[in-house]
């Protein structure tokens, strides 16, 4: 089953691969992986999508990435109300009988041509992963010569964790 | 300890000084009270090398640089400080990898300072650069690379405040040259500020009242105890919270220690080696009371047969170790001394389960650990029972990993905590004699046993020059059975007799390295001469060698075989 977590980290040098390596030490196969700064300076905000057999498996992924101290929180948003997005970048091979046929089918998806070549068109569209997945299913057909997904990022609905951070980093300073 | 705000942190303190980088690092090791650095030079450590020169802490400069760390790990097992290790870059580094590993795995605090190649040469393959920080990611509880001298006091501080608190672990500092060089100021009183790491110290106690009620209701219970006992301090906690309650004890391989091996209620250390009560015990119990035991899988044996019965309680510091293994009723995540305390103050009252307790005790009189001795060779367990007799059970054990290592566990009964060190979660051969370093500077006056196997002893012997050189009176007991006898048991028992690579008939004259390494050798073959030679080893007031010629084909017993539940012990009688 798949699980989204959203882990918000220091962005600190080498951070993605303290996530990473500890994914690699118990087998655990990411689907897709997506880092980037979040509202709050120094903090990167990862959203991460496994492939995991078990919620056991999850529970100790969760508490495991909770040891690390370059992260702040993590959250299971899988079964929680999220808007999660996607972008991919499609190249697809057109004739001059198919041109127009491609651009009035990908027009639903409210996707754009971003480039033009003589051969092809390269469309770019941004949604949820099963809108995403349809249009490649849709314009397979034609001749995909090139695909890039980002995978997905995601955030909760009326999110509090904005908050929640920065009460973290409020309490519990240890003077020694 | 107190709590503020980061707003109001304070500035630099009126008095701070400027100082280079390596002066910095020897400034903030004597702030923070480190009486030994155990370490080893190199290009990429000079000038903190430099600045150690008339620093006046003293230094030991073991052989190999897996000697140092596995000293340093001996040296917090025995102290319960952090010990501290410094490398060198690239080649220094690598070879600590094996005692970093070694620390991760049975929570010893470390704090290791390696070397690195100058930031500008950082990434360019320099000469002894190696990625340090990526190698040891996986097997510190932190690591930091300083980029910046201004911030190489907090780093420090941060470090010595991650390693010791919380479950304890080993974390690394790489130092690139120049940071060692630059001049910066040294700010050591600022507080340290970790958002992001927040120990659980003391527990819930509306789970502790849940394990109260869970005893009262108990027909068998019983309470493991491992490591977490020991590094909580919590063995006075332990013996009183026992004795109220009157659950028996078992403890893990690490635990040792935790509880006096003479008390009536204990039933010998539980797993693969265990004892007969022990296993049975938690096999048939109906509430496992887990205090600071991870449930390895040495310990549980086939999971499917592991504490079926039983109710789970397991407290422990760390939450990623709760249902990690095995599933948990009651969680209760904390230090182990303040849920034990915790537990006192909430009238734990024992229940009705006297009858269970008996039939336990009857298992332990019953299935004691057993040899049988021949009349002409040396018994392994028989040499450990010698040594227990001649130290009157007060000697600080250092063992090495194989047979000896069960054999110590089961022979040497400790009473008290901090007197048992061993490799336990990694397993590391090799351990004994460089652990025995620092467990013997740990504790000066105490006696030190390096109980090692012939195997083990050859893949760190150049430290023996350490007890030498530094006047270490360690006695080094070499359990000789010309073989990795571990190896050639589970050939024996697994692998149809077939002794693949693991017989070492060929031993190098051990008295004639003794005496290379300027320390007195002696020969033990028969239990007479080996009961002469401990005599004569304890009367000596330096360093000395005892190479003992064991029972070549002993087995350990009882066991449980991988895969079998650990009820289904075999060896559990003659
Ligand atoms: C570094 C390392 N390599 C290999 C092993 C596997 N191993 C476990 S016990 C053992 C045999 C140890 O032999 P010895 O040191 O002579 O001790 P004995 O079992 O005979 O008491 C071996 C090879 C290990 N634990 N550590």
């Amino acid at each position: 089953m798949n699980r989204i977590l959203s882990v918000i980290v220091n962005n600190r040098m080498g951070v993605l691969n303290r996530i990473t390596g500890l994914f690699l030490k118990r087998g655990i196969n990411i689907q897709s992986i997506t880092v980037g700064p979040t509202e709050t300076e120094g903090l990167s905000r990862m959203t991460i999508v496994l492939n995991v057999d078990s919620e056991r498996t999850t529970e100790q992924v969760i508490k495991q990435l909770h040891k690390q101290i370059d992260v702040l929180k993590v959250f299971d948003i899988t079964e929680q109300a999220t808007v999660t997005r996607e972008l991919v970048l499609i190249r697809v091979a057109v004739t001059p009988q198919t041109r127009a046929e491609v651009t009035g089918l990908i027009e639903p998806f409210r996707a754009s041509i971003i480039d033009v070549g003589r051969e092809s068109l390269t469309i770019q569209a941004t949604g949820r992963t099963e809108k995403i997945d349809a249009l490649i299913a849709l314009l397979r057909p034609y001749g995909i010569k090139e695909l890039a997904r980002t995978g997905i990022t995601a955030l909760t609905r009326d999110s509090d964790t904005v908050n929640e951070v920065a009460r973290l980093n409020k309490a519990n300073v240890v003077v020694l | 300890m107190s709590v503020s705000t980061p707003q109001h942190r304070p500035g630099p303190a009126a008095g701070a000084a400027v100082l280079r980088g390596a002066s910095m690092l020897v400034e903030a090791l004597k702030r923070e009270g480190v009486e030994v650095i155990f370490g080893y030079p190199g290009g990429a450590v000079l000038t903190v090398y430099d600045a150690l020169y008339d620093a006046g802490i003293p230094h030991i400069l073991t052989r190999h640089e897996q000697g140092a760390i596995h000293a340093a790990e001996g040296y917090a097992r025995v102290s319960g400080k952090p010990g501290v290790v410094i490398a060198t870059s690239g080649p220094g580094a690598t070879n600590l990898v094996t005692g970093l590993a070694d620390a991760m795995m049975d929570s010893l605090p470390l704090v290791v300072i390696t070397g690195q190649v100058a930031t500008d040469l950082i990434g360019t393959d320099a000469f002894q650069e190696t990625s340090t920080l990526g190698i040891t990611m996986p097997i510190t509880k932190h690591n930091y690379q300083v980029r910046d001298v201004a911030e190489l006091p907090m780093t420090i501080k941060e470090a010595f405040h991650i390693a010791s608190t919380g479950r304890p672990g080993p974390v690394l500092i790489d130092l690139p040259k120049d940071i060692t060089n630059a001049m910066g100021l040294f700010d050591y009183d600022r507080p340290v500020h970790i958002p992001g790491y927040q120990p659980t110290i003391v527990p819930n106690r509306l789970q502790i009242r849940k394990i109260v009620a869970a005893i009262k209701q108990a027909k068998r219970p019983v309470i493991l105890a491992g490591a977490g006992v020991l590094h909580a301090g919590a063995h006075e906690w332990l013996r009183k919270f026992v004795e109220r309650v009157r659950i028996p004890v078992v403890h893990t391989l690490l635990g040792l220690g935790g509880f006096p091996a003479s008390h009536p209620l204990f039933l010998g250390m539980g797993g693969m080696h265990g004892t007969y009560a022990a296993n049975m015990a938690m096999y048939e119990a109906d509430l496992l009371i887990n205090i600071g035991a991870r449930f390895d899988d040495r310990l549980t044996g086939n999971l499917a047969h592991f504490a079926r019965q039983a109710k789970v309680a397991h407290i422990d510091i760390d939450p990623a170790e709760i249902g990690k293994n095995v599933e948990t009723d009651i969680p209760v995540v904390g230090d182990a001394g303040e849920a034990l305390k915790m537990l006192l103050e909430e009238d734990a009252t024992p229940g009705d389960y006297a009858d269970w307790v008996e039939y336990l005790l009857n298992l332990k009189r019953e299935f004691p650990l057993w040899y049988v001795p021949d009349g002409k060779t040396l018994k392994p367990q028989r040499l450990i029972e010698m040594i227990h007799q001649m130290t009157a059970g007060d000697a600080i054990i250092v063992t090495d990993v194989g047979q000896h290592q069960m054999w110590a566990a089961q022979f040497y009964p400790f009473e008290k905590p901090r007197r048992f060190v061993t490799s336990g979660g990694l397993g590391t051969m090799g351990f004994g004699l460089p652990a025995a370093i620092g467990a013997q500077i740990a504790a000066r006056d105490s006696r030190v046993f390096a109980v090692l196997g012939d195997g083990g002893f050859q893949m760190t012997l150049q430290e023996l020059i350490v007890l030498t050189e530094y006047q270490l009176p360690v006695k080094v007991v070499i359990v000789n059975n010309t073989a990795l006898g571990m190896v050639r048991q589970w050939q024996e028992l697994f692998y149809s007799e077939r002794y693949s690579q693991s017989l070492m008939p060929v031993q190098p004259d051990y008295l004639k390295l003794a005496e290379a390494y300027h320390m007195k050798g002696l020969l033990a073959t028969t239990e007479e001469e080996a009961e002469r030679a401990l005599r004569e080893a304890l009367a000596t007031p330096g360093p000395v060698l005892v190479d003992c010629r064991v029972t070549p084909d002993e087995l350990v017993y009882p066991m449980v075989a991988p895969g079998k539940g650990i009820h289904e012990m075999v060896g559990v009688k003659p």
